[in-house]
């Protein structure tokens, strides 16, 4: 036997990649509660409502992060997410009209059991992402324009579904779904659901597989075609869940519902280090991601800053975010 | 206790194997647009034996070993395993019956770690059916140690070497536990130390019954560890025969289907004054106080082991990764080279060793990736490109190395191999440098077009360039180098002379 010739790789134990993400998160906290102090006399964080509130406005979107942030390790992209929570919203609440209300879109189909529009809704959400999946993965059309046109399709349809018209007057157990933090626990549960199967099942391991290297990805014997279906379906799933509980809320459905959701999404996974060319990202990063979100909205209103500003502060990190991970993975080429 | 019939069957699958070897493929054909890959070819692997694949570039070999490997589905003919026919739809079916193989073009997932990259879908579990890092990772050291590969389970595979890369594909390859093992060109991107550590690892899988198909382009392997060997000429069969019948010219009609007689035609030239010269070249944890001179008409052939660094030295001079400290003398003159832009400037031009990260442009067409160096120079007019003249230089360099493409608008993805570094070696000479730097020149070239490379290497030296070449094949470096510098772990070991330098000594200097 030879000796062993190949150099052993020096184990490069580094910190997490979330630890930078959480770094960031807690400077912009700490700017809030120094500029809070100043200003406005008080603490920002040493204020249980309002981090409660923050939250709560960020977990709709966040659910649909989960999702997109799949489709970004996988080295696709979603931008069909917020029609589709407009298509939901639109169907699930049809369903989910209360009896006492007369003027019903399906006067028949009133006070039905509320597993009956979140399934349907749910449906829905499954049907487009397949769509989405089975263009991209078979006819091999890139995922930018194949769920663009999902995005239309979706929104127009949301439209003709009552020829614009809002719904409303839900059975009070569907606005159950949206009433105090139930978001916020269906939110966390759709986290810890699918930290779990991105981290600790072929699911996830296949999902990085492909996103880093789909030829190696298939020579691997992964079925990578059926994967991407998969990984896109999950997505449409999730915005539908994110449709039904922002309709739920609310008490009413507009087919305008979600506008933008698709991109504040896809900025809370690349805030949270999710890589756009594919093959890197977690669960945690997007949740840091969605928390540093919130914590911008909520710190602009508590400084009673114009929300001009905060969309511009918000452009600025999700670029600065990019930058970042361009650089990490600079760094990392280089020392190869 | 086996019953009498199944005893009866598990001898029938004996006698089949015996009789038509553990892979059989028949009268297999593959054509691609513009371009029959193989033609009616056959093959017969024997269990416990390594079957050579041989073939100029383009032949077909990897056409072949794809379809084995259930990537490509081919047109007409029959594989036959274990004596049985059989459909292989995907990857899947291959591996699952038997059939693992390393591509040609690495492979991995450079974002996992090693051992997510080898375990890949077969991934071990824990009592809830989630997955095991730990064992994973105990796993992955399991089959580094029997394979005797010193790597981290845990490293992230993006930070390999290629070399190192390469070795986990071949533990990837091994952990299939398969009967049929087909390896295309895996020793292209090791050194010699580590080609005998993979030979290890074939000749213990051969004892234990594996069929082995290897392909290489290098002739001295096929005779240190093939059992037998086929040769494809165009896509067609030419014939199988026992290694130990032949030697290496009969090896090479038959490949080539003509005589080469000079495998390094090196012809002395005048060495004029020094063009380049390097002095204490560093960049602290990678390589340390490098200092050379190359002269005009000089080949200085670069060797070394995998992790000398020969390759960061060639990307500072070049300006990818530039030096931290040391000077760098074009002509006598200090000059700072910052990027490639600049080292072109300076008349330089640099092959890299990796063609698919640094050097193709896999998805443009051939003529583009051909003429990317020259135009950032010349033949450029008020914005507009010369394309006429371009083109015509294009095509004059491509017939002249032999790039094999139905013509020059074919996607370089589509090429094989081989001819995709003909390309990019094209792509430099096209620039007429200066200094011409060759990391890894000959990689998966056939010998064939690597003699009418080295040819061209030499005409250039005897017009006056100045030629730094980066070789893990020894015989290449002592066959075309004025002087050898060798380098050992990030620090220069030695210079030696074309008239003293041999094997064991460079070896010597390489490994201390
Ligand atoms: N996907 C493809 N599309 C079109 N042509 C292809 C494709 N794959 C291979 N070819 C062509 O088929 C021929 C055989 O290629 P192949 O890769 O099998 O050669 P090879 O014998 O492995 O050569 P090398 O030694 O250079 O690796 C070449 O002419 C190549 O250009
Ligand atoms: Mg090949």
């Amino acid at each position: 036997m030879t000796t062993a010739t190949t150099q052993p790789a020096k184990p490069p134990r580094r910190l997490p990649q979330e630890a930078n993400i959480l770094m960031v998160l807690i400077g912009i906290s700490v700017v809030f509660e120094i500029l809070g102090w100043i200003t406005q006399g008080q603490s920002f964080l040493g204020n249980p409502q309002r981090l409660s509130i923050m939250i709560l406005q960020v977990s709709v979107i966040g659910i649909i992060a989960i999702g997109v942030t799949q489709v970004i390790i996988l080295g696709g992209i979603d931008l069909s997410s917020g029609s589709v929570v407009g298509a939901t919203a639109m169907i699930s609440m049809s369903l989910a009209q209360a009896g006492s209300f007369d003027r019903a879109i399906y006067p028949g189909l009133t006070d039905l059991p509320v597993i009956v529009p979140v399934i349907v809704g749910l449906l829905v959400g499954l049907l487009a992402g397949m769509v989405n999946g089975a263009l991209i993965a078979y006819t091999k059309i890139p995922p930018f324009i194949a769920t663009l046109g999902m995005m239309v399709a979706a929104r127009g349809f949301a439209k003709w579904y009552t020829k614009g018209q809002p719904i409303s007057f839900p059975t009070d157990s569907f606005a159950a779904l949206g009433k105090g933090m139930t978001p916020v626990f269906i939110f966390l549960l759709v986290a810890a659901v699918f930290h779990v199967a991105l981290k600790y099942t072929r699911y996830g391991k296949y999902t990085y597989a492909i996103g880093a290297n789909p030829q190696a990805a298939r020579v691997s014997g992964i079925n990578v075609e059926q994967h991407i279906v998969k990984i896109y379906a999950v997505a449409g799933l999730l915005s539908a869940l994110a449709g039904i509980v922002v309709t739920a809320r609310g008490l009413t459905a507009q087919a305008g519902m979600g506008v933008m959701y698709e991109l504040d999404a896809i900025a809370m996974a690349v805030i949270g280090g999710v890589s756009l060319s594919g093959g890197r990202g977690t669960i945690l990063g997007t949740m840091i991601g969605m928390v540093i979100f919130g914590v911008i909205i909520s710190g602009f209103t508590f400084l009673r800053l114009d929300a001009y500003y905060q969309e511009m502060i918000k452009g600025a990190i999700i670029v600065a975010a990019v930058v970042a991970d361009v650089h990490r993975q600079k760094k990392r080429v280089k020392k190869a | 206790m086996v019953s009498a019939t199944t005893a009866a069957a598990v001898d029938r699958v004996r006698k089949r194997i015996e009789t038509e070897g553990i892979l059989a493929i028949r009268g297999i054909r593959k054509e691609f647009p513009g371009v029959l890959a193989l033609d009616d070819v056959q093959l017969k692997i024997r269990p416990g034996t390594v079957h050579a694949l041989m073939g100029e570039n383009g032949a077909g070999k990897s056409t072949l070993m794809k379809i084995i490997a259930g990537i490509y589905q081919p047109d007409a003919g029959e594989i036959l395993l274990r004596g049985e026919p059989v459909t292989l739809k995907s990857p899947l079916d291959a591996l699952e019956q038997g059939i693992s193989m390393i591509h040609q073009e690495l492979a991995l997932m450079s974002w996992m770690t090693v051992a997510e990259n080898i375990w890949i879908r077969r991934e071990p579990k824990n009592a809830f059916g989630l997955i095991d890092h730990g064992r994973m990772a105990r796993q992955t050291q399991e089959l580094f140690d029997r394979l005797n590969i010193r790597l981290d389970p845990l490293a992230q595979v993006s930070e390999l070497t290629v070399a190192q890369k390469q070795m986990v594909e071949i533990a990837k390859a091994v952990s299939h536990n398969s009967d049929v093992l087909i390896m295309d060109e895996p020793t292209s991107a090791i050194t010699e130390t580590e080609v005998e550590h993979l030979f290890t690892i074939i000749r213990d899988l051969r004892a234990r019954g594996v069929g082995i198909v290897y392909i290489t382009h290098k002739m001295n392997e096929l005779f240190e560890i093939a059992d037998e060997f086929t040769v494809f000429r165009d896509g067609r069969y030419v014939g199988t025969h026992n290694a130990a019948d032949v030697n290496r010219d009969d090896i090479i009609r038959m490949m080539v289907g003509r005589e080469i007689t000079d495998m390094f035609p090196k012809v002395d030239c005048p060495i004029g004054d020094v063009v380049l010269e390097v002095q204490n070249l560093t960049i602290p944890g990678v390589f340390h106080d490098v200092s050379f001179q190359l002269r005009q008409g000089e080949i200085l052939g670069l060797a070394g082991l995998v992790g000398s660094k020969r390759s960061n030295v060639a990307e500072a001079i070049f300006g990818v990764a530039p030096a931290s400290s040391g000077e760098i003398l074009i002509d006598g003159l200090p000059v700072q080279i910052t990027s490639p832009k600049v080292a072109m400037q300076h008349g330089m031009a640099f092959l890299t060793e990796d063609r698919k990260e640094t050097g193709c442009f896999l998805m443009l067409d051939c003529l583009e990736n051909i003429q990317t160096a020259l135009i950032t120079r010349s033949h450029v007019r008020a914005g507009f490109i010369d394309q006429k003249t371009v083109t015509r230089l294009a095509e004059e360099m491509a017939a002249k190395l032999r790039v094999k493409t139905p013509n020059l608008a074919e996607k370089v993805e589509n090429l094989s191999g081989g001819n995709q570094q003909k390309l990019l070696i094209a792509r430099w000479l096209l620039t007429k440098p200066r200094i011409l730097i060759l990391d890894e020149p000959t990689r998966g070239i056939d010998v064939g077009a690597k003699s009418e490379i080295h040819r061209l290497i030499t005409g250039l030296a005897a017009e006056g360039v100045a030629i730094l070449m980066i070789s893990s094949e020894l015989p290449e470096v002592l066959g075309m180098s004025d002087r050898i510098m060798v380098m050992h772990e990030g620090h220069v070991s030695g210079f030696l002379d074309r008239s003293e330098a041999d094997q064991v000594k460079i070896m010597d200097l390489a490994a201390r």
